[in-house]
């Protein structure tokens, strides 16, 4: 166990960690990196779900690569919520603690006695995060709170793609990780809180909320242009509401991104006087005509042709980069955002660290995410249960 | 209720989204905003319209990042806009920019230089791509970020080119990672008063966003997630994960048993497969095409409430004018409308949190351009330097 940087902004405080799969691992993970010591509790029975939900058939000592992305760096303590024992155990944990966070449906924790008014009654300086799907009220609120479904009710699937495609929801658990730090927030809000006036307190962020803020931009037009639904532009669409020229041209050899531009100073570096034809109050509404004069001329030349003209001339532009020309980059080794993790075992996997930098220095550590119970009796042996 | 940033004066030299969105969460949270504007025009965004949305004369993206927030105009490179930003910098708790790396350093206004007037200072700076290596010159705009950071082959179908994601995903995760990094950073001065420098940049959000993905391709000996023909949704999930067209609309399928689905869509095809192992895997495209020609048959609020009612995890694909017409979105309260607005248009979001049970209100649209300027330079007074850098020494 690598040994904590008493410098870290949250060194001594105490994270417990009772949720499951994503977006409440991913704030605790946060935390753990910004200095915390993070506990998860898990059921003795398996534990978390995504130690076993295995993604790519990726294992890691025998759980899934994504349980040790999630969850590096933190104790593991096993323990039956269900069980008087374990359960008062835990209740002495809760009042060792100065965050929990857990994920469970509306109710759940309420029914095993570990509700907010429970654990504010055992520690009334705790700050306590719940992360739903959808609130705890209204009809949506017994619906699996997921990422792709929590995309699909909240219109984010019509905001990528182009106007003649289906929805498109975006390809990752984007909206996970927004929960995550949402929650994150609030609790170091209330942690700066409890500094002055002693108290804890409550915090809940949902995922659907999230996909909202996520795209306040967009949503906030969608709800002062008439409540018209935005439609996607018919080519290289990268956000319906912005004009031409934004979004991605097809170059012959390959694809690259044209940002914010002025219609006149497109038309004099394609040399393209048809653009300039037009006026550049017509740049949103007639986008279309617009995009796809300069898509066939972009098509003509290879990427770096277009980057050497337009870049000199300060235009905002880029080449599209897959993973593989991501990673080779001389952008991500100025980052250096990867390190290696290992588990108990000595067996080694390559994550992404903490993209927050504090004094200069990257968040980083070197835990895997821990065996199954690997710390219930070091964790309990400290405590005074009664 | 007590919000949890109160009392805390926060400097915000940013433009557009990424330091802006910071500032934000932090005056949601309770804490005093004063935005540092240039003199000609302000933020640069009050011009970017979205559309052809405006509130007042500014664009409405302007309104929907800086509400609640107060301006003050001041040029920088003038000796008396500089001694006023000193003053303001000297008294705050947090200092926010997102200047292209070294400008800030060169107005004189620089981590070393606030620290010096203000030596426990928070001080929170967003690049798009660091600040060493090749790229730190470059644009920090959403779009640019998003083409060079590998999300653009996650999204969208197999024969698709890139597919950027529709939304400032860069600037809105950035900056949350800088009011994370600002917050445990107040919360350590209040234990310790000691200060720090907060850094982070679109490309290092990025990666972070894609973390589970980016992780799984970083240790398979860098294979890529492969996109579906049709309906993707994540390129290393087995089947039924994705979207599937119906008789009327669409409909999302996350990850379920096999076995489950087979029996919940009457297709003996399915329950069979669900026998091997891997299957989902091993069987992806045969999978998908199997239920998508099944689903076709009804509409998707037909199967929502058909395979909803016997625990498969699934959802209609709404757009935005049905989803504000749900009743569930209509009791999340998200939408707040300003009341006594002078312009018609006056909804804006609030915070997508709760604290203690109480979520943050909207009080107001964003400022006009220096508003709060004659207020802010008759509180924050500094002897004017005849050399303005000279303090710095």
């Amino acid at each position: 166990m690598a040994q904590p940087n008493t410098n870290l902004p949250l060194a001594g405080l105490r994270v417990l960690d009772f949720a499951q799969f994503l977006a409440g691992p991913v704030a605790a993970l946060r935390l753990s990196d910004l200095g915390a010591e993070v506990i998860k509790i898990e059921r003795p029975e398996g534990g978390d779900l995504c130690r076993s939900m295995v993604v790519n058939n990726q294992r890691l000592d025998g759980d899934s690569l994504a349980f040790h992305t999630f969850n590096r760096g933190k104790k593991s303590v096993a323990a039956d919520l269900k069980a008087s024992a374990d359960l008062a155990k835990v209740r002495a944990l809760v009042a060792s603690a100065d965050v929990m966070i857990h994920n469970f449906r509306p109710g759940v924790m309420e029914r095993i006695g570990l509700g907010y008014d429970d654990a504010r009654a055992l520690n009334p300086r705790l700050v306590y995060g719940a992360v739903s799907g959808y609130g705890a009220t209204g009809p949506w609120r017994d619906k699996p709170g997921q990422d792709l479904l929590v995309q699909s009710l909240s219109g984010i699937a019509w905001l990528n793609g182009n106007a003649a495609d289906g929805p498109v929801p975006t390809g990752f658990a984007m909206l996970d990780v927004a929960t995550a730090a949402n929650l994150v927030q609030g609790i170091l809000a209330c942690l700066v809180r409890r500094g002055i006036t002693g108290a804890g307190g409550l915090v809940e962020v949902n995922l659907m909320s999230s996909a909202i803020d996520m795209t306040f931009e967009q949503f906030t037009c969608f709800l002062n242009d008439g409540g018209q639904q935005p439609q996607r532009h018919a080519i290289g669409n990268a956000n319906p509401y912005q004009p031409a020229p934004y979004g991605l041209y097809r170059a012959s050899d390959g694809y690259f991104a044209f940002a914010m531009t002025p219609l006149a100073t497109v038309a004099l570096l394609l040399d393209a006087p048809e653009i300039g034809a037009f006026d550049q109050s017509e740049a949103y509404s007639r986008k279309d005509e617009v995009k796809a004069i300069v898509a066939r001329i972009c098509a003509a030349k290879p990427v770096q042709h277009w980057l050497d003209i337009l870049e000199p001339a300060g235009i905002w532009c880029a080449p599209v980069l897959d993973w593989p020309g991501f990673v080779a980059s001389e952008g991500f080794a100025a980052l250096d955002p990867v390190q290696t993790i290992r588990t108990a075992n000595g067996s080694e996997a390559r994550t992404t660290g903490c993209p927050i930098r504090i004094d200069g220095q990257m968040l980083r550590g070197s835990d895997a995410g821990p065996v199954l119970g690997a710390d219930t009796a070091a964790v309990f042996g400290t405590l005074d249960v009664s | 209720m007590i919000w949890p940033l109160e009392g805390i004066l926060v400097v915000d030299f940013s433009q557009f989204l990424a330091g802006p969105y910071a500032s934000l969460r932090l005056l949601d949270m309770g804490a005093r905003v004063i935005k540092v504007e240039n003199t000609e025009g302000g933020d640069l965004c009050r011009y970017h319209y979205l559309s052809d949305t405006r509130i007042g004369s500014d664009s409405t993206l302007f309104h929907a990042i800086n509400r609640g927030k107060e301006s003050v105009a001041l040029d920088l490179k003038s000796a008396e806009g500089l001694a006023t930003a000193r003053a303001l910098v000297e008294q705050a708790d947090v200092v926010i920019q997102n200047f292209r790396p070294g400008v800030i350093d060169r107005l004189g206004l620089g981590y070393d230089a606030v620290r010096a007037l203000n030596p426990d200072v928070i001080y929170g700076s967003v690049s798009g791509y660091g600040t060493a290596g090749d790229w730190s010159e470059l644009p920090g705009q959403d779009l640019l970020a998003q083409a060079r950071s590998g999300v653009m082959w996650l999204s969208g179908n197999a024969d698709d080119g890139p597919v950027p994601v529709g939304l400032p995903i860069a600037d809105i995760s950035a900056g949350a990672n800088l009011a994370m990094g600002l917050l445990a950073a107040l919360f350590r001065h209040a234990r310790t008063g000691v200060g720090a420098l907060v850094e982070t940049s679109l490309l290092e959000s990025l990666a972070d966003l894609q973390f589970e993905l980016l992780t799984t391709f970083l240790n398979n000996g860098n294979r890529l997630p492969k996109r579906l023909a049709s309906g993707s949704a994540h390129g290393y999930l087995a089947a039924p994960y994705g979207i599937y067209a119906t008789a009327e609309g669409h409909l999302a399928l996350a990850m379920s048993p096999l076995g489950d689905l087979g029996r919940a869509l009457g297709l003996d095809a399915l329950a069979r497969l669900s026998d091997q192992a891997e299957a989902g895997f091993s069987h992806r495209d045969e999978i998908h095409a199997m239920i998508a020609a099944r689903l076709l048959g009804q509409t998707a609020r037909h199967w929502e409430a058909e395979l909803g009612g016997k625990n498969i995890w699934c959802a209609r694909v709404l757009t935005w004018p049905e989803m504000i017409a749900a009743p569930s979105f209509r009791g999340l309260g998200l939408v707040q409308q300003i009341p006594g607005a002078a312009e018609a248009p006056s909804q804006f979001l609030r915070a997508p949190f709760r604290l203690d049970g109480a979520a943050p209100r909207v009080r107001s649209a964003g400022p006009v351009l220096d508003a709060d300027g004659p207020a802010i330079r008759s509180a924050f007074r500094r002897p004017l330097a005849t050399d303005p850098r000279e303090n710095d020494r």
